[in-house]
Parts: C-alpha cells; structure tokens; sequence
C-alpha cells in the first residue's frame, strides 16, 4: 500500500520490477506442460514434414513458397489469386479467439501465447540454472562473482541455443527444410535466411529472457481487446475475497481470539508464482494472462491449512456474485454455452465449410483474356478485322498440360499468335502449359466484317485424359457503322 | 501544483498534480528499457548521417562516407541488367533475320527487346499502339509499302524512307501532277473518281471511265495497271480499304495535286544492329508481318 511517503519527484522513466516465479506443481501446470510441448513440436516438426506432390511439385508438406508465390499445406495448394483462402484462414483465427476468450476468457494469453510458451521455457531454464524464486533474488541482489559469471553465462547461453533454434526453424517453413539445412551450415544459404534467422534470434532471446510481461502489458493489443471480449460469463481466474478475506496469519490463532477471519492466509505464494508479478487479489487486471498457476498455489497452501480448494479458481462475474450473495452457482456448462459462444461457433463453422466447399469446387485450369486497347480494333486490306487479345492461360497442376485455345461466338473467325501469321491461322491454338504455371499468348482474331461490340468467348479445353474447361467472355470490336 | 501532487491509493501510482473538477491524471513513468530504444535510433541516426547523403548544402548535399547516389544505384542496375542481356544480344546478332522464326526463345526474346526499342525511337511519329495516323503508317494492319517479312522491314528500318544522304534508302518519288501542270484539274477530278471507284467507295461512273484512261497513262507504271500498287516503289494500293493519307475526294484530289512522299530515318546509323533486329522482330509480331518469301524469289530488301 502507497504512503504520501513515497512521493518522490516526477520520475519520467521507471526501471522495471524483476519477477522471480516460484516454481509450482499442480493440474494447471502441467497442463500448461503439456500444451507448451505440443505448440514448440508442431513449431519444430512442421516444416520437414513431406508430402508427395509428383516430381514438378516440392514434397514438403508445409511450404510459404515467396518466390514462386505458391502456398503448399498438405494437399492443398494456394495461388496468389486465391490468397482469400488465407484471408479466412486468418478470419477463422479471428472468430476462434473470439470464442475461446468469450468462452474461457486469455486462455490463449495463459497458455498458447508463444510469448507466454516461451517466456514460460526461458524461466524454466532460468530456475535450472539459477534455482528457485529465493536463489534468483539472492543472485541478483549479490555482488559481481566468479559464480554469479558463471551462472549467467550459461543461462545466456542456454537461452541463446533457444533463440536460435527458434529464429532457424522460421526460416524452414519457406524453403526446402533439408536443403536449407545443409545450405545454411555450409554458410551457402541466401543472406535473407541468415538476416532473418539473426532477428528472430535477437527477438526471441530479449522478449523471452528480459522483456516477457512488459510485452503482453506494454507492447501486445489483445490484453486492451479483452474488456470487449469478456462478458460477466467468461471464465477468468477469480480470488474469491468473500472467502479469503479478512486475511489471516494464523488461522487457528484468529479462532482462539474470536477474530473474524478469511480462508486467506497473507501467504503469498499466489504472488510468488505469478510469471508477469502481479497480486490477483486486487482483482481482474491487464497483468492477469490466466495462466492459473497462483490456482495450483493457492489450492495446495489450502490443502496443507485444511480448508477447501478453489480461494482463487476460474469462476465468472456472474457467478462470483451469486456466490457472495451466498447463493449457488451456476453450472460452468451453461454459462460457457451461451448465445454468444453458439453464434461465434456458428460463424466460425459457417466460413470452415464454405471455404471447404470452394477448396472442393475450385478449378484447376483457368483462362483470362485482356483486349488491346491501343489500337482497339485493325481493319485488315481484304476489309477483315483484326483485335489483338492478351490471354493467359493458367495450369493449377503440378504437371504440364497440353490445351487448345478456340474463339467462339463470331463465325469466320480465325486465330492467330504473335509468332504465327494469318496464313497459317486456324480455329483453334495448342500449347503446353508448364507445370503448375501460366502461359501468357499473344493471340490475334480476324474476322470477315466487324461488327461494334460483338459478343465472343475464348475456351480453353485440356486436351489429356483428365479433360476438364473454362472460357472467359471478351467482346470483338470493329469500325462503328 | 505541485502541492497537489499525491499518491492515488488504489494504484499507486502519483498523480501529476492537475485536477480538473475532481478528475486528477495518473503520473505512470515509462518503462526504462523505452528510453534506450529512443537512444538507439539516435546513435542511428548519427551513423547514417555520417554513411549516407544528409546535411543539405547550397548546392548539394554532404555526401556521406559510403558514396552512394540513387542516380549511381540505377547506373549499377542498368549495368547489371545489360550483362544479363549480352548473351543473347550476341546470339540475335549472329542469327540472320529470317532464321529468328526458328528459334522460339530468340524470336521472344526480340520481341520484347524491340517492344521496349519502340517505346523509345517510333512511337513519336507511329503512335504507341503503332496505329500510326495520316501520313504515318499502321504497322498493325496486313497492308506494307515496303514489304512485311522480316527481311523487309529490318532493311527499311535500317535504310529509311527517303533519306537523300543515302543511297540505299527506300527511295521513290510520285510526281506532283496537279502542281506541275501535267494534268489539268477537270483531269485530276476524273482520277479521283477512277480511284474512288476501283477502292469500292462509289459506283464507276462517266467520270470514273474517262479516269481510268488517265490512270493507265500516268500512274499505272507505278501502281500497276488494275492499282495493286508495287513495293519495289513504295506505292501503295489503291484498291483497299487502307489509306495512308485519306481515301476521301478532298484528300485523293491534294495527294494527286501536290504529290506525298513521307520520309522515315535511317536508323541504321543511330541503333546498333541488334536492336534494328528487335524492332524488326517486334513490328512483324504486331498482327500484319507475313512470310518470308520463298528462296529464289526477289525480295524487296535485294532491291
């Protein structure tokens, strides 16, 4: 608690308060064991992962192909021009934390955060090397030692080979994994692989090791999105002060003296675990990532004093005030389903099964045709008319095709390219398609009179077994009468 | 206002010392470590000042340590990319003209080499889209004075029209008729039925009849008897629909009168020929080029 003592003069810049959590056992964190095992594989693992795509496709299951502008995930392939299936991706993303923190309030900050993942393995090696809470503040208060060296530099050290291997898996996910690997041991990897290996290290080494809650308090947006997102339905980590208070130090000692006394007992060791070093006895705060670990501390002090679990737990607003009132609570099941959960699931599922159905539908060989506009239209020395048309003909296979371009729509039409002449103009064009690519024609229409505006398509067809079409409408302009 | 500075209990937290109608401001100082990050973009701004143009001076700026210059950046790129390019420059010009149709690769390649070449030498007088415009031919359309194989066109951008320093030029002369008395104007007016008439515009009419002898006297040596015209001198059909200067009587009467004769340079002494080869190459992709004559045959560019 603040004295007018502590009035100091304006201080423009404050040095941040050290925070040593107390290391705790219990059901929260293992949980949290479990899941910060589960992201850091699936960040490790994910990008040598092979899938088989034939030989004009890469094999790596998981690829952000930035330079060929290709987007691999498993079977599915993504184009530049199909970038809104990342868009609902990202929407999906969106809706899902909506859910989940309407439903459960952070738990993404408490537990799947990779700022809270690692952050929460940076302190774990931290009390590897340096010991628990006590051992820490000891060694920071203690003057400069051979041990006190010693120690830091295996710490750095250790938090250094995470740094690294964190900002070196990233860089996996846009190359061929083992290449890259083998490329960037023998110092022959593009410097962009080492420049962003080298920044993803700096950043992962000083947000994990120096700045961690400053991150989720000072710099991250969503802690502010929060007060939109919890309701007085949404689960956060409750000290439930109906309970605990008046605290106690001596709970027995209070009954003997006939003093009114809570289930808190000033122990603290809610404030000792806390990993961003706040008291969740003054309540819901920014600093609060509900991560639960000040839950499994609290419930084993109860255990030890013989009193119930659950002084601090997950409760809502709404039921914290039932329970003040002294009247039960309601069922956690039926605060978590709700209408809002139900229409947030609804929205989420709803854009999943569209996306799906596009992904189903979707066709693989596509033709888009852009008309000269400069001139629009040609009028040949046999009074025929000529317009000249970009067309590009776009093969989503990972193998080459071969097709045939026609003109439909104008009768005596014949059809040329830009290496070809009217001469040798036909009905119909064939090409080959390179694999997984777009073939670009220049393709010329002549016609025996023009008329202004006239409606006409051109149709691609895939001439292999697996066959399949698409046109594209353009109009054949000509003199206007 | 100082004295009213004081400790807010709930967080704290000072407060500044203002109060407004009860309503006070919390004195929150920024996190340390935010204050580094305000002197390290200083040290880097002073190192940059130091690498890089920054101070300006009265006619310039300091230079900074490294000697960049963007217009130096673009000289080193445009270096780079004319290595790039030299290999198949060399190939082009080892390849005769009409032997380009047999390799894909070089025929695309100078194709968009002489796409670039136009947008820089030709589109002055052809237009952009090289649909010329009166006086300055189409090179889109099916229709050449000169010849439309590759051969023919690379030889008349390399020579010219008309350039009377130069003795290989695309050279021809139409007299001017009307201005030099060689015919008279009722005669002119029975020429420019006779032309009318054999490009389809109008019915051939008495006039048209008595045109068509005055044709055959005095024009068709050069525009062959039934008005084809000839590329061996430039003229041009008169029986299509294409006109370079105009196909209606005001225009057909002052091109017979005062005769036409539009000049092209000679680009063969200010382009290398490798780049004449890429205009060639592009201006016959344009929708009109035409073949190669067949071997033996006289071409316009042996002329």
């Amino acid at each position: 608690m603040a004295h007018p003592g502590d009035l100091v003069g304006t201080r423009f810049f404050a040095k941040r308060k050290g925070v040593y959590p107390k290391a705790v056992d219990g059901p929260f964190r293992r949980l949290k064991w479990a899941i910060m095992a589960v992201t850091l594989a699936i960040y490790y693992v994910t990008p040598w992962l092979r899938w088989d795509r034939g030989p004009y496709a890469p094999d790596q299951a998981v690829l952000v192909d930035l330079a060929n502008r290709r987007f691999y995930m498993f079977g599915i392939e993504i184009w530049p021009h199909e970038f809104y299936y990342v868009a609902g991706l990202l929407i999906m993303a969106g809706i899902g934390l909506f859910l989940v923190t309407s439903a459960v309030g952070r738990a993404w900050c408490g537990y799947a955060c990779p700022q809270t993942v690692w952050t929460d393995l940076f302190q774990h090696v931290e009390r590897f090397i340096d010991g628990d809470r006590n051992a820490q503040i000891r060694l920071a208060g203690a003057p400069w030692s051979v041990g006190k060296v010693a120690r830091r530099a295996a710490k750095y050290g250790v938090w250094l080979l995470i740094a690294v291997s964190t900002g070196g898996a990233w860089i996996f996910y846009f190359a061929d994994a083992p290449t890259l690997a083998r490329d960037f041991v023998g110092g022959d990897a593009p410097w962009v692989a080492y420049s962003t290996v080298g920044i993803l290290t700096a950043t992962t080494f000083v947000f994990g090791g120096f700045l961690r809650e400053q991150v989720c308090i000072y710099m991250c947006p969503w802690p502010r999105i929060q007060g939109a997102m919890l309701d007085e339905k949404s689960l956060i980590v409750t000290y439930k002060d109906w309970r605990g208070e008046p605290r106690s130090h001596g709970v027995k000692k209070a009954t003997l003296a006939d003093i009114a006394a809570g289930d808190c007992i000033d122990c603290n060791a809610c404030v000792a675990v806390c990993p961003t070093g706040i008291d969740i006895r003054e309540g819901s705060q920014i600093g609060c990532i509900t991560c639960a670990l000040c839950i499994d501390a609290c419930d084993k002090v109860m255990a030890q004093v013989g009193r119930p679990r659950g002084l601090i737990d997950y409760a809502t607003f709404e039921n914290a005030d039932l329970e003040r009132r002294g009247e039960a609570p309601k069922p956690i099941l039926r605060e978590v389903f709700r209408p809002r959960t139900i229409l947030y699931s609804a929205a989420w599922a709803a854009i999943g099964c569209v996306m799906l159905f596009g992904l189903g539908t979707r066709t693989r060989l596509d033709i888009s045709a852009q008309q000269d506009r400069n001139p629009l239209f040609v009028r040949l020395s046999d009074g025929a008319v000529r317009n000249g048309y970009t067309v590009k003909i776009r093969n989503m296979e990972a193998r080459p095709r071969q097709v045939a371009v026609t003109f439909e729509g104008l009768p005596g039409a014949v059809i040329w390219t830009e290496t070809g002449n009217r001469e040798g103009a036909g009905r119909e064009i064939r090409t080959i398609v390179p694999p997984d690519a777009l073939a670009k024609l220049r393709i010329f229409v002549a016609a025996p009179s023009g008329r202004d505006g006239a409606p006409a398509a051109f149709v691609v067809r895939a001439l292999d077994a697996e066959g399949g079409s698409n046109r594209v409408d353009v109009t054949f302009e000509g003199p206007t009468p | 206002m100082g004295d009213k500075r004081r400790i807010d209990a709930p967080t704290g937290t000072q407060t500044v010392g203002h109060e407004w109608d009860g309503i006070e401001e919390l004195d929150t100082p920024m996190p340390r470590w935010w204050l580094w990050t305000l002197y390290a973009t200083i040290a880097w701004a002073a190192v940059y000042v130091i690498l890089y143009p920054a101070w300006p001076m009265i006619d310039s700026a300091t230079g900074g340590t490294l000697a960049w210059t963007s217009r130096g950046q673009l000289e080193e790129q445009l270096a780079a990319r004319n290595a790039e390019l030299a290999p198949i420059r060399a190939e082009i010009a080892r390849t005769p003209i009409d032997r380009l149709p047999a390799s894909p690769r070089l025929q695309q390649a100078s194709i968009e080499g002489g796409r670039a070449a136009f947008r820089m030498h030709c589109v002055q007088c052809h237009g952009s889209g090289a649909a010329g415009s009166p006086g300055y031919p189409n090179l889109n359309d099916d229709d050449w004075l000169w010849g439309g194989d590759l051969g023919a066109i690379e030889f008349t951008i390399t020579n010219g029209a008309r350039n009377p320093d130069h003795d290989q030029t695309r050279m021809s002369l139409m007299p001017a008729f009307g201005r030099d008395g060689i015919l008279q104007p009722a005669q002119i007016e029975d020429l420019v039925a006779h032309v009318r008439a054999i490009s389809g515009q109008q019915p051939a009419g008495a006039a048209a009849r008595r045109g068509a002898a005055l044709f055959a006297a005095n024009c068709a040596a050069c525009h062959g008897a039934d008005g084809h015209g000839d590329r061996s001198f430039g003229a041009p059909n008169l029986t299509d629909p294409i006109w370079l200067y105009g196909g209606d009587t005001e225009t057909l009467r002052a091109t017979i009168t005062n005769a036409r004769a539009g000049v092209m340079p000679r680009w063969g002494n200010r382009l290398d020929p490798v780049t004449i080869r890429m205009l060639a190459a592009y201006v016959h992709s344009l929708g009109g080029g035409e073949a190669a004559p067949a071997a033996g045959a006289p071409t316009a560019a042996g002329r």
